[in-house]
């Protein structure tokens, strides 16, 4: 991937974002098998605003080799990426903006917001192509022990390897504001906290108050209907 | 959807695996990309001009040419590429809109071919997005007039068969279109110049006889005069009489300014005539001699200038109110000012205020006659602040008028207010469009597909058609919706079922659980059996009723049938044929079984007696409840 000069898009201005400075390859230069050199220097004052800021992904035998994709799709997703985000990088707006065009009738944003926090695993507040990838790789293509990991992941909002009933509780009111007003039957107000109160009934064995990622995998595990939905999108790339 | 997130469908749908440990039903099947082909470039040749972009691309938009499979027809064998006989520079912009989702208008083509173009690839122009959109539906309008102009000439030279009436109607309003017609115009033209000569003459002293006293003409040649006045009187009642005949709308014929003024002018000599010289009346016989002069204003007819000038004024009112209210605002406080400052003085001109209105008008228009001067000298300083206020006050509201004027006579009448608001309109209704549209597109399919898999719909080929119409990404999206559903045990419903529904839960008075749907289904399709009938092809989201003033309707109904519920509505009742409900002493006829419904009813009653209900759906069947159908049955009513 030749990128001659760094273009001068206009980008949202991403809270803490690291500047990065292209240090390469002229043109002609044969297709690197090694990862860009890229230097990521975390900016200091983030009220600076950078004119250009972009990330380019390491490259394709690279990601090749972290996820279960072959070339051809790497190269379809990263089509897909770039066409939405043409700097590299996702942020948590542009990334809310995107899957609220999935649900119109709802309010995705919430959920959204989990789910950035479940992508960007070293919580930089922007989600890059590498991450992007990643993610998808679990979730397309791994065990279902590794979807459930990344599932209890998702549900565990502080990433302290406990679910407790208030993250549960989040989680399922985004989820329930995803359908919106116009419900049938209508959407109650406790409709969430049954939801949640089912749930712990189900994976909560020792009812200590919290799901831990054991409880959850062995649970899921002995579920038919959670089993077989994990399988559900095998084939979407 | 649009086109540039279809890329991120994917990413959507792994991450509903999100859902799928909290869920408690079964997830509902993934649609299948039957054929797996990886993404290919394909090639298309647009008069020579090779355009190459990804089979993906084109599949955005499946209802256009090259999305679908009618671009097969021009695929060229010999050379593996789709060969389009077309213009290259449009093909760019719409090749752009497959790959960005947006469809520009370069202002530099001509308007009508890229009409010609988008009609060709199958894309409607109102997708043009807004940066584009004010041109192109300027290009449009302008488009549209000169071929209502040229058609309009067309049409004046032709139309063999019109009444005598309307000829005449057609000769009046364009003199231009027969000889006859141009004849008329000159003579009244002619006429009204001749009649305004007239009055301007008959004051004008001539001659002296041998009495001392200066006579004017019309006194002295009284009968000349009268006579000349008669013929004009004449042509121009002849005039409003034919146009009167020959007008299409009487009543608003004589409801026109221009006929209102034809009347005022020739009535004072009717008037004249009906009254003798009786010496009390001939007082206000003379007044109305005044209004032969709006004679004057028939030559509006003649001159567009004049109409346009009309205009103007009409539509600066605003302004024109501004400039009156402001000038008697400065001319009463002046006055007041001056009357006190030159009270002192002796023999002043200044009696009282209102005699001071006349300095302080003459003044602030600079015109100042003389007649009235102030002596003192605090009258003169006011004086001469009053002249120069005037100065100002009068010159900030005219550059306004003019600048109107002149703009509705460049434009020849064109509102340009009406235009913004039409547009103003027209981009909300788009907007409003393209919003809903997804979201009724999913209910859309919905519907159809949950129809198509109960088998509501008897023929085979409105099932096809429907598949046809949802391409894979349509599908996929759908089903990403449906696991949402799936997940919170709620279902998607259009904004207006949606309120049918919340009033009858509103109207309910037992605990909500889960709706035991065999019952409802069995209550709604006794009840409503009349009504059902019609709901049994697809529903599509346009229904006719107006749900509003029916949905008052239900509540005034529910408060009247409220005591009769217990009694009347038993187990057996329910099952009653539609036309048995009368004996519940409601009078209309279906508004009231709503209320009756939401009764809470033992879920045991499972049968349905009526047996012309249509086919409900089979409860027992897939775990797909039909809620959509129940809500719509019960808004039918």
């Amino acid at each position: 991937m030749l990128y001659p000069f760094p273009s001068l898009l206009s980008c949202p201005v991403l809270s803490e974002t690291q500047l990065i400075s292209v240090t390469h390859l002229f043109p002609g230069a044969p297709l690197p098998s090694l990862p860009h050199a890229l230097s990521l220097t975390d900016s200091t004052d983030s009220d600076l605003e950078l004119a250009m800021v972009r990330h380019q992904p390491e490259g394709l035998e690279q990601l090749q080799a972290q996820t279960k994709f072959t070339r051809k799709e790497l190269q379809s997703l990263y089509r897909g990426f770039k066409n939405e985000c043409p700097s590299g990088l996702v942020d948590e707006e542009t990334f809310k903006l995107i899957y609220s065009q999935f649900f119109p009738q709802g309010d995705a944003t919430t959920y959204a917001h989990f789910l950035f926090n479940a992508f960007d695993m070293d919580r930089n507040g922007s989600i890059r192509f590498e991450d992007f990838v990643i993610g998808l790789s679990v979730l397309l293509r791994g065990s279902v022990t590794e979807k459930l990991r990344w599932a209890f992941n998702l549900y565990d909002i502080n990433k302290d390897g406990y679910i407790t009933k208030e993250e549960m509780l989040a989680i399922m009111k985004s989820i329930y504001d995803m359908m919106g007003r116009y419900t049938f039957p209508s959407v109650k107000d406790d409709a969430a906290l049954e939801h949640v109160e089912k749930f712990f009934q189900k994976m909560d064995r020792n009812r200590d108050g919290v799901v831990t990622i054991d409880e959850f995998i062995e649970t899921c595990q002995t579920d038919e209907n959670i089993m077989s939905s994990m399988q559900l999108f095998e084939n979407v790339i | 959807m649009a086109a540039g997130v279809a890329a991120w469908l994917p990413f959507a749908r792994a991450a509903a695996i999100g859902w799928m440990p909290v869920a408690n039903l079964p997830m509902p099947v993934a649609p299948t990309n039957k054929t797996k082909h990886q993404d290919e470039l394909i090639i298309l040749n647009v008069s020579g001009r090779r355009f190459q972009t990804w089979r993906n691309t084109l599949d955005r938009y499946p209802d256009t040419l090259l999305g679908s499979s009618e671009k097969e027809f021009f695929f060229n064998e010999e050379t593996r590429e789709y060969f389009f006989d077309r213009d290259p520079d449009v093909f760019r912009s719409i090749l752009n809109f497959y790959r960005t989702g947006k469809l520009h208008y370069p202002r530099y083509e001509c308007i009508s071919a890229y009409d010609e173009e988008l009609a060709f690839f199958g894309i409607i122009p109102e997708i043009i997005s807004d940066c584009c959109y004010e041109e192109y539906k300027d290009r449009k309008r302008e488009n549209m007039e000169r071929l209502m102009d040229d058609l309009e000439d067309n049409k004046d030279s032709k139309l063999p068969n019109m009444t005598f009436r309307e000829t005449m109607w057609r000769a009046f309003e364009n003199p231009h279109t027969s000889t006859m017609a141009l004849v008329f115009y000159y003579v009244t033209g002619f006429f009204i110049a001749i009649s305004v000569i007239t009055n301007v003459v008959e004051t004008v002293p001539c001659g002296s006889m041998p009495n001392q006293r200066d006579i004017p003409c019309g006194e002295r040649y009284t009968e000349a005069f009268f006579c000349m006045d008669t013929a004009c009187v004449m042509i121009f009642t002849v005039e409003y009489l034919m146009r009167l005949f020959a007008a299409p709308s009487r009543y608003r014929f004589m409801r026109s300014v221009m006929s209102i003024i034809d009347v005022v002018a020739i009535l004072p000599y009717y008037i004249g005539l009906v009254m003798t010289n009786n010496e009390d009346v001939s007082g206000a016989f003379v007044t109305l001699r005044v209004f032969r002069v709006f004679r004057i204003f028939k030559f509006s007819r003649h001159s567009q200038g004049l109409r346009i000038l009309g205009y103007t004024l009409k539509s600066c009112a605003s302004e024109l109110g501004f400039l009156l209210f402001s000038l008697t605002m400065a001319i009463i406080i002046f006055a007041t000012v001056m009357f006190y400052a030159e009270k002192g003085s002796s023999s002043s001109k200044f009696t009282s205020i209102p005699a001071s209105f006349w300095y302080t008008i003459v003044t602030m228009t600079t015109l100042g006659y003389g007649d009235m001067v102030p002596k003192t000298i605090a009258g003169k300083i006011f004086g001469s602040i009053c002249s120069l206020s005037g100065v100002l006050v009068i010159a900030l509201p005219v550059p306004v008028i003019v600048s109107n004027f002149s703009r509705i006579y460049h434009q020849n009448q064109r509102a340009d207010k009406r235009r913004a608001q039409k547009v103003q309109k027209a981009r909300l209704a788009r907007m409003r469009i393209s919003k809903s549209g997804s979201s009724t597109a999913c209910l859309h399919s919905k519907r159809n597909g949950l129809n198509q898999s109960l088998e509501l719909t008897g023929s085979l080929e409105e099932d096809q058609q429907m598949k046809k119409a949802t391409s894979l990404l349509e599908s996929q999206h759908h089903h990403l919706l449906h696991c949402l559903e799936k997940t919170t045990n709620h279902e998607f419903v259009d904004e207006r079922l949606y309120e049918q529904g919340y009033l009858q839960t509103a109207l309910q008075n037992f605990p909500s659980r889960s709706p035991s749907l065999s019952s409802e289904e069995g209550i709604t399709g006794t009840c409503c059996s009349r009504r059902t009938k019609k709901n049994t092809q697809p529903l599509s989201a346009t229904h006719t009723h107006s749900h509003t003033h029916n949905l008052q309707e239900l509540s005034a109904l529910h408060i009247q049938c409220g005591e009769q519920q217990p009694l009347n509505t038993s187990r057996s009742s329910l099952n009653l044929m539609s036309d048995e409900s009368g004996s519940l002493n409601c009078k209309s006829s279906g508004l009231v079984t709503t209320a009756i419904i939401s009764i809470p009813t033992p879920p045991s009653n499972n049968s349905r007696a009526s047996p012309d209900a249509p086919p409900p759906p089979n409860p027992d069947a897939p775990p797909l409840p039909n809620p959509g159908t129940d809500v719509v049955k019960i808004s039918a009513l």
